[in-house]
């Protein structure tokens, strides 16, 4: 946006979401029977203007977010954004339109817009709309299973916690140190002419941090991360538990629970063996990946070509296509793994991103496989798209950012399954005779159908004759989807199995945002090929 | 809301003004109105209007200060705000960086931010341009995917110290990717314009068109470092990352790639080849941009990089007053200087290259070298004797911005241009550079 310039809209201190409310208002929900009041008013509207069929969303969007930097607090942000969108589908096409003004005219006067551009886009159609069919559920509720809402606890116990975190990082020896707290809650509710009425408050949760240590003589600086994942939890997250933890390798990881301040404290020491490392040799490499890397290169090449509506082309001109076309699946046979690779799409995986318990398109969540046996079985897919496939029902993929995004198809958490065997993270390291071990999520591209791609990550651990013997730096992995997911040797058991995510995956245009979760355990994968990225500048 | 005249505006934000208590106020209000329609597979799929407004209120006592945000106009909801943001402010813990708020400043003449054609761009002119799209596809037999987007809107800003801004602006944006049938080939167009009047999506699409069709049977060449010709919009991908980074606050903490050894910037030094020349300017009539930023700083025009020199950096005001340098705003759009050769010029005059038309997924590798990894996209060609040869298979590339601008050969003619990564808008010539590095082969198409 060229207009205004680019700092004009960012405002010092200000949001980029919604409007900033008091705690307490955030902890008022709007009442149940008002939400099926307005939503019956959007469908009786769309109904009557010719709508065959039509669903509303009403949704309240709760944001808060704490920022510090070493002494001070940078930001506290606590935002609401409410309103409401109708999705109509007559003459065959669909319409959109959405409004925030909830008095009952507004309501009935979105549905109506909706209707008319369904009328208006119809005339430029080329298929109309085949949606599969989808049984009403009548009232029902859903709840993000938390034990502690993040928005209850208060703002002052959140910047000590921050607080806390940037001075054990600076007692520590870091030279910088940033923290960051971002909590989600999702109060939605969704009616449809199917005769669903549905009311679901999610809730996520991600803590952060980035310490960084500076060589001034040498003109260096590094950085680490926070290894915690984004959750689909309440502040019960951010309370350790050891039985949460596990110890005995390079690096503490952590499972449903997560220690801020311990991981700070290993940060700093992990930043000043950054800063002294070796820089890496290019060439094969064996991998083993924890969890906390390898939850992107999930993401990355497995969760997004297997999206149907990229398969077909619908995000041709800004995500990509994929090269999991169609023929690929139909031929039952299509390796895209070793054996060992079992990728499983699951909605309702608890303390995940993206579980919810109905989709944005009133289809009740489940759990199938994508990739069985290191061949592609399934995709993702939504509604309008699942007739392609077959499928008598939706797969429940359906999600929108907002009340006034259009919901389309986006990625459940995707993950993959651990081994049957009770191997640990040592079992995958002992044999490797020239490896890395690579932790947290760094630098990460991929083309656009999905072939090709590089990762680096936050920790890479030089593997020698089964040992550790040190760090690298400038290692980053370049491979081609399928030859990497072939190369899959082995994989860490159940009790190593772990969830990352991300909290703001893009698709879409205009873009929108969702938030999804990729479980593994520690995998190796064999030979795969290591570019140094070291340069000079200057 | 309607979109507010500078008086409407002027008479709002002094009343909000009226009800605070702080010590100092300060008020930011914007408003767009907007659509926008997005197809594929040759059909439209989706399409909307979309209007927003947001009204700011920053309240502080002492160096306390609370931010509170509405989107409702009546005056107990106006009020309402001021006593929030209040109680916000005393509520925060004291922030030692806080900045009084800024006296009345000079902003020089209004810049053309605003087209009157755009503002009156409504769904029937967005559906026009569609049509046009889908027939230049129907007519080649191709696969069209498009997205087109316009809006209209206003900002303002008053505070307690006396100061008062005010902008209106007009953009639009639309961008194609034609595919043939086979999934062989690919070409992308994108532009970007204050006004609607200049946007001739037909041209664009038989220019994406086009390369789709030449990109088919794509050979595969070894990876390795080529010369190559950039189009402006993979330019703009490449260095707006170095823009990003030229934040002074982070050169001087030792941690972008504008920190030196021994705890010094690179400010004042050859930074890359002594060709390059790249400078804002809010009043570029080709690339226009607000005359004020958001804390009510005027935009000036700035040479960042002059002869390969870096000039400038900017900063906050914070940063500004605690090193005694000038407090200069993140700008609205860059500009690059160029030559005089046209695309079609510059591959004329290449013994052996490659031209990319579209770099994509573009990701910071190493912060410290600025090394970026992403790979080529929609329409890659070999480059021999003076003319494209063949089309051959996409790269994955490692490169640095810095090293590619001391690799420079030759610029050509500068355009407006967006980054498909940040939508942001610049104006920037082709580039031909010597030994880009490709790193490896990707099968996308």
């Amino acid at each position: 946006m060229t207009g205004v310039g680019l700092t004009a809209t960012m405002v010092q201190g200000m949001p980029a979401f919604g409007r900033q409310i008091t705690v307490e208002e955030a902890l008022t929900p709007v009442d149940v029977q008002l939400k099926k009041k307005m939503a019956d008013i959007a469908l009786n509207a769309a109904r009557s203007k010719g709508a065959s069929y039509a669903d509303v969303r009403i949704g309240r969007y709760l944001n808060q977010v704490v920022s510090t930097r070493e002494t001070r607090v940078d930001n506290i942000s606590n935002a609401e954004s409410y309103g409401l969108g109708v999705r109509v589908i007559a003459n065959g096409s669909w319409g959109f339109a959405a409004t925030n003004n909830m008095d009952n005219d507004s309501i009935a006067k979105a549905a109506e817009i909706a209707v008319a551009i369904a009328k208006g886009n119809a005339k430029l159609l080329t298929e109309k709309v085949q949606l599969a069919p989808q049984k009403g559920f009548g009232e029902v509720s859903w709840k993000t299973p938390i034990e502690i809402n993040a928005l209850e606890v208060p703002i002052p116990e959140k910047v000590a916690m921050l607080l806390e975190v940037n001075k054990e990082a600076m007692k520590a020896g870091a030279k910088f140190v940033n923290s960051n707290l971002f909590m989600i809650n999702e109060q939605k509710y969704f009616a449809s002419t199917d005769g669903s009425y549905i009311d679901q408050d999610i809730h996520r949760i991600w803590p952060n941090f980035t310490v960084t240590k500076v060589d001034s003589a040498g003109g260096k600086f590094e950085t680490r991360n926070a290894l915690s994942a984004p959750m689909g939890m309440g502040f019960e997250y951010l309370r350790p538990k050891d039985e949460e933890k596990i110890k005995g390798g390079p690096v503490t990881m952590y499972k449903k629970r997560y220690d801020i301040l311990e991981d700070v404290k290993e940060a700093v020491a992990h930043v000043e063996e950054k800063l002294k490392a070796k820089p890496i040799a290019p060439g094969k490499y064996d991998l083993v990946l924890d969890p906390s890397h390898l939850f992107l290169t999930i993401h990355e090449s497995v969760g997004h070509p297997t999206e149907l509506d990229r398969v077909l082309g619908y995000e041709a001109n800004y995500a990509g296509t994929s090269f999991l076309t169609l023929d690929k699946w139909e031929s039952k046979k299509f390796n895209f793994g070793s054996k060992q690779v079992n990728i499983i799409a699951d909605k309702t995986q608890p303390g995940s991103l993206g579980a919810v318990g109905y989709d944005d398109e009133g289809v009740k969540c489940g759990k199938w496989d994508i990739i069985k046996d290191g061949i592609l079985v399934n995709y993702q897919t939504i509604r309008d798209q699942a007739h392609i496939l077959g499928l008598k029902e939706s797969q429940g993929c359906c999600y929108a950012d907002s009340w006034d995004s259009i919901q389309f198809q986006r990625m459940p958490n995707v993950s993959l399954a651990p081994s049957k065997e009770a191997l640990s993270a040592a079992d995958m390291v002992k044999n490797v005779e020239k490896g890395i071990y690579m932790f947290g999520r760094n630098s990460y591209s991929i083309d656009q159908q999905r072939y090709n791609f590089q990762f680096s990550a936050q920790l890479a651990y030089e593997i020698k004759e089964g040992k550790i013997v040190g760090m690298f730096k400038d290692a980053a992995y370049q491979a081609n989807t399928q030859e990497f997911w072939n190369s899959c040797v082995k994989c860490c058991g159940q009790d190593d199995f772990r969830l990352g995510g991300t909290f703001s995956d893009g698709k879409g245009q205009p873009g929108q945002a969702s938030a999804v979760s990729h479980g593994s355990a520690t995998t190796r994968f064999n030979g795969v090929n290591v570019i140094n990225t070291g340069r000079r500048i200057g | 809301m309607p979109i507010l005249t500078k008086e409407e505006a002027k008479a709002l934000l002094t009343k909000v003004l009226s009800y605070s208590k702080a010590d100092e106020c300060e008020v930011n209000i914007n408003g767009s109105d907007g659509g926008n329609i997005r197809y594929a597979r040759n059909s439209v799929n989706t399409s909307g209007a979309i209007s927003t407004t947001s009204l700011v209120v920053s309240s502080s006592f002492g160096k306390k200060s609370g931010v509170a945000t509405i989107n409702e106009y009546d005056d107990a909801s106006l009020e309402k705000v001021v006593r929030r943001s209040e109680e916000l402010a005393k509520l925060a813990p004291e922030n030692p960086e806080y900045m009084p708020f800024l006296p009345q400043q000079e902003y020089g003449p209004e810049s053309p931010t605003f087209s009157p054609v755009t503002a009156k761009v409504g769904p029937k002119e967005r559906a026009d341009a569609v049509a046009q799209s889908l027939q230049v596809s129907k007519d080649a037999k191709l696969n069209a995917a498009g997205f087109l987007e316009n809006s209209m809107g206003y900002s303002a800003m008053m505070n307690s110290k006396g100061l008062f801004a005010y902008n209106t602006s007009t953009d639009l944006a639309f961008n194609i990717t034609m595919r043939t049938s086979d999934g062989k080939g690919s070409g992308y167009a994108t532009r970007g314009y204050t006004d609607f009047s200049k946007l001739n999506a037909g041209k664009d699409t038989a220019v994406a068109a086009k390369k789709a069709v030449a990109s088919v049977t794509a050979k595969a060449i070894e990876p390795g470092k080529y010369t190559v010709i950039l189009e402006p919009t993979a330019v703009a991908v490449m260095l707006e990352n170095i823009f990003f980074d030229m934040d002074a606050r982070q050169a001087d903490e030792g941690r972008s790639f504008m920190s030196k050894p021994g705890g010094k910037t690179r400010l004042g030094e050859q930074l890359v080849d002594p060709r390059v020349n790249i400078m804002s300017d809010p009043w570029n009539k080709e690339l226009p941009g607000a005359t004020w930023s958001g804390d009510g700083r005027a935009q000036q025009k700035v040479n960042w990089i002059e002869k390969g020199v870096v000039k400038n950096l900017y900063t906050s005001r914070y940063w500004a007053a605690k090193t005694n340098i000038k407090p200069i705003p993140f700008p609205g759009g860059l500009i690059m200087e160029g030559g005089t050769k046209t695309l079609e010029e510059l591959i004329k005059g290449t013994e052996k290259g490659i031209l990319v038309t579209r770099l994509w997924y573009i990701r910071t590798v190493d912060p410290q070298t600025l090394l970026l990894t992403g790979l080529t996209r929609d329409g890659t060609f070999y480059i021999e004797n003076g003319e494209i040869k063949f089309p051959v298979k996409n790269f994955r590339f490692n490169e640095s911005p810095v090293i590619m601008l001391n690799n420079l050969d030759e610029m050509g003619i500068p355009e407006r241009t967006v980054s498909a990564e940040s939508n942001a808008n610049y104006l920037l010539p082709p580039l031909k550079i010597r030994d880009f590095t490709f790193t490896s082969l990707s099968d996308a198409v």
